[in-house]
């Protein structure tokens, strides 16, 4: 379910990196108990976002929540298609409903983020509580 | 079994422009007895307006019958039980309108002289006076025009308060279970907002405000009983530790309807707070109300209300505007005067024992609901109800159903459906609050449906997730609707070519 290239957030965002760039999105979980996606607020590009600081958000029937950075780093992408298509977001999570990119400026961020195998545990012990 | 009568919610209604034919009129004018004009020409093309395409020609009696139709649409609390939790639907007692109504509050003027409109201000005066002994606060101001105008009045005021001091600080923080009126009114008084976890009984977690509370704090926004409808107990202990790096503590009064006349938010160590008339104060709500929003604040923080202030000498009241520190009028006049002689009503016709009574009935009557349920729907918080419960969906999702389709079930028995997926940190929320107002009758009726509403999710999961069936418009497609709203009318295009 959740790739293992990818780390993820306490707040259920998912980074990919690739070199120095980094793809920001949300996991599939976040979409699942979000509901339809129906806007996105995205940041402007060369804003410099922080780690596990707000950058945007995410507005279902049910709810609008702040989606926050898993990294530091200028944005150097932002993913238009949302603004039109914002049902990718529910779709498509880990693929085509990617938020933002981003140049990675302090690599040892990652170390703080979750693997695959964590991120499983820890929302399946969310789901029981 | 559905019990209740749903009669004005069968019939559909067109629109007027699908009711139109050419050549109707819904008015008859007399001859002309002057020259006719053509207005084009005698004001110039330009300032004429265009025929405007597709507008509803009708005949009167097809208007008052179209808008008479839709005025009976509306689900009302004089219809029934409307369970909207952390709303507090609560009925308006037919006496508040009477004394609203009464010439010389009706007619009074903004305008009027002081010493004409002394009756209207001693109204103003009385009220301040019930509500300060209600919250045990020191001052109130009756400006604000409703709950989320009175956080904004109440978090400028701790701003004020703190600039006064020499620094206005940097963040509120915020419990994850707060009204998201909440971080909107921090974020626009121009404050960082940071989020306060809840521990597993629902409420503020205390080493995690511990951690969090330093000199960069300016306040904490707190809704107690929270949204969870449970009494945060430790809320003496969560001012201490405010109140020992100089932060502030805000309460959003929301919820008093669980506490008038058995605590005061004043004795619990709260700075500053605000009431909903239109909540706690049975004053008109939903619909526009309009509503109110009045601010209460102990002494440190009174220099600082909005001015005018009314002050009385040798038995005659004045509006005082001679207030320095003051943030300055946050509303045009006095406040939604109509809204404030309301609330003063209801407040005289219950006096102390009245209003103590209605909240040991709004308390009762929620937990019946809580006990009346229990069994079938999932309690994710145990700790005792306040004035409403919250239950998740989890055991109906297994099967499919989530809290919106049980919603939309609950329509076709009659009821308004209560507040959904609110609070957040609630997986699904049902968030029920009956008020006070409701007899046994009416509760038992609710909890019969959504008992039968939980047996149909177990016998025929569908029958739930395509309600409503019984309404003039079925389930309509919400996500399609926010996604691509239609916003106004369009003359369907195969008809325009047959015609031409």
């Amino acid at each position: 379910m959740y790739p293992n290239e990818f780390r993820y957030t306490r707040e259920h965002e998912w980074v990919s990196i690739d070199g120095d760039t980094a793809t920001v999105g949300i996991t599939d979980h976040a979409q699942d108990q979000l509901g339809d996606v129906v806007f996105v607020e995205l940041p402007q590009l060369g804003v410099r976002t922080q780690s596990m600081q707000s950058f945007g958000t995410v507005e279902s029937v049910k709810a609008v929540s702040d989606v926050y950075s898993p990294l530091t780093g200028q944005v150097t992408e932002v993913n238009e298609t949302l603004v039109d298509a914002p049902e990718k977001l529910n779709e498509s999570p880990h693929g085509d409903g990617w938020l933002i990119k981003l140049q990675i400026e302090d690599r040892t961020e990652i170390e703080t983020l979750m693997t695959a195998e964590a991120y499983q545990a820890y929302i399946d012990a969310e789901k029981e509580s | 079994m559905i019990r209740k009568v749903r009669s004005h919610q069968t019939q559909n209604e067109p629109l007027l422009f699908e009711r139109s034919s050419p050549g109707k009129k819904g008015y008859q004018l007399p001859p002309l007895d002057v020259p006719s004009v053509a207005p084009a020409e005698a004001l110039g093309v330009a300032n004429v307006r265009r025929e405007i395409e597709g507008f509803p020609e009708v005949s009167e009696v097809e208007i008052i019958r179209h808008f008479t139709r839709l005025s009976t649409w509306n689900y009302a609390i004089d219809l029934g039980l409307y369970p909207l939790g952390s709303c507090t639907m609560k009925y308006n007692p037919r006496l508040n309108e009477f004394v609203a109504r009464i010439e010389g509050l009706a007619q009074a003027h903004p305008y009027q002289p002081e010493e004409l409109a002394q009756g209207a201000m001693r109204v103003q005066v009385q009220l301040e006076q019930y509500l300060r002994e209600t919250t045990g606060m020191d001052e109130v101001t009756l400006q604000p025009a409703a709950g989320a105008h009175g956080e904004q009045t109440g978090i400028l005021l701790i701003r004020a308060y703190l600039e006064a001091q020499g620094d206005a600080r940097r963040k509120v923080l915020i419990p994850d279970s707060a009204h998201g009126t909440n971080p909107a009114t921090a974020a626009i008084a121009g404050y960082e907002v940071e989020e306060i976890k809840s521990n597993d009984q629902g409420m503020i977690d205390l080493e995690a405000l511990e951690r969090a509370v330093d000199d960069s704090v300016a306040a904490l926004m707190v809704t107690n009983p929270n949204t969870v409808g449970i009494f945060e107990k430790d809320i003496a202990k969560v001012a201490e530790i405010l109140h020992e790096r100089g932060a502030q503590l805000y309460m959003d009064g929301a919820n008093m309807n669980a506490l008038v006349g058995i605590a005061r938010p004043g004795d619990f160590g709260v700075d500053v707070m605000h009431l909903n008339l239109h909540k706690t104060f049975s004053t008109p709500h939903g619909g526009g109300g309009p509503g109110a929003g009045p601010v209460a604040v102990k002494k440190h923080l009174a220099p600082h209300l909005p001015v005018p202030r009314i002050e009385e000498s040798n038995g005659t009241l004045r509006y005082c505007y001679d207030r320095e520190l003051s943030i300055g009028r946050v509303r045009a006049y006095f406040g939604n005067f109509g809204v404030l002689v309301r609330a003063l009503a209801y407040i005289l016709a219950h006096g102390g024992d009245g209003l103590r009574n209605a909240t040991i009935d709004a308390v009762l009557n929620a937990n019946y609901i809580r006990k009346g349920i229990g069994d079938r729907y999932e309690l994710p918080y145990t700790a005792p109800s306040m004035h409403e419960c919250v239950f998740s969906d989890d055991r109906q999702a297994r099967s499919g159903v989530r809290t919106g389709d049980i919603a939309k079930r609950l329509i076709d028995y009659g009821f308004h459906p209560y507040t959904v997926s609110f609070p957040l940190i609630v997986r699904g929320a049902l968030m029920i609050e009956p008020t006070e107002t409701e007899s046994k009758q009416e509760l038992d009726l609710f909890i019969d449906a959504l008992r039968s509403i939980a047996d149909e999710v177990e016998s025929d999961p569908e029958l739930v997730r395509s309600a409503p069936h019984t309404t003039r418009t079925k389930r309509v497609d919400e996500t399609r609707a926010a996604r691509r709203p239609v916003l106004h009318w369009k003359a369907p295009v195969e008809e325009k070519q047959a015609a031409d």
